[in-house]
């Protein structure tokens, strides 16, 4: 299994991700597309998942909820784009703690022999809202990477 | 860090060169011929990249002689370490418990293809 890697290029309102998977890529398509799957995964352990809709077809609306011990409740919607495939899905993402702030995710689904590559790609309305979402959206959570960033720093840090 | 000072320190490190650079400097301090030496890039070009890391605060510059040296400052690394790893955890993590319901239902999956389903035993 391979890292997640991310890359965030300055300058340029897009988040790109990779990741590995070691299953066939129709399982990975249900666990993505089967809500009871869904909740089983998407978001930190510390959030109990509840999906209100899911409809997984062209102009489909989606909606879940993330909800900590807390009673804190973060809900996210958002539209699936064109047919949702194993080869690829695309759909928009909206956190209800930000409307109007939109993100268009499309996730490609390579197969390999058994195992899956993943690529994200979300692109964003500004630099300015990616940075944003990056620093504070999404309950929390940020990141800018660039290829091999993560190691540099990694090195960079521990021998400081 | 300000988000400011982020993009300017995240904008020294899109460079392949200054990344290469910092990562000599963790050896220790270098003078910009020591810098330039592994590349097929002019002194004049590495010390405009110096300057960048410099102004993102990555850099800093002493003389010593002749010989202007090169040191890393780690602490905006530090920091941009910090602002990165939230986002990662959140996926990685969702990315773990995928792995394992994954592994979950391809486990089924065999289980199923191994034992004779009780419907099928009662039509064959």
């Amino acid at each position: 299994m391979t890292e997640m890697k991310i890359t965030a290029e300055p300058g340029v309102p897009q988040i790109l991700g990779t990741r590995e998977f070691d299953a066939p890529r129709e399982l990975l398509f249900r666990a993505f597309t089967e809500p009871d799957l869904l909740v089983q995964w998407l978001g930190p352990r510390k959030y109990k998942m509840t999906i209100d809709r899911y409809e997984v077809r062209d102009g489909g609306t989606w909606r879940y909820v993330h909800a900590d011990d807390a009673g804190n409740e973060f809900g996210f919607h958002g539209v699936f784009h064109g047919t949702p495939l194993p080869e690829r899905m695309v759909q928009t993402f909206e956190f209800e703690g930000a409307p109007g702030n939109v993100q268009m995710d499309t996730a490609t689904f390579t197969d390999e022999g058994g195992k899956t590559m993943l690529h994200m790609n979300s692109v964003f309305q500004s630099v300015e809202a990616r940075d944003a979402m990056l620093q504070s959206g999404m309950e929390e959570g940020m990141n800018e990477g660039f290829d091999r960033l993560d190691e540099l720093l990694a090195k960079l840090v521990a021998n400081s | 860090m300000a988000l400011d000072q982020l993009s300017i320190v995240f904008g020294a490190l899109a460079d392949p060169i200054r990344r290469e650079i910092l990562a000599r400097l963790t050896e220790g301090e270098a003078t910009v011929a020591e810098l330039a030496a592994p590349f097929t890039v002019s002194q004049p070009a590495i010390s405009r990249h110096l300057k960048v890391l410099e102004r993102a605060g990555l850099v800093s510059r002493t003389r010593r002689a002749t010989a202007r040296l090169s040191h890393l400052e780690a602490e905006p690394l530090r920091d941009a370490t910090a602002w990165l790893a939230t986002y990662r955890e959140y996926w990685e993590e969702s990315y773990e418990r995928l792995d394992a319901l994954l592994a979950a239902l391809q486990h089924e999956e065999t289980d199923r293809s191994h034992t004779v389903d009780p419907q099928e035993r009662s039509t064959s």
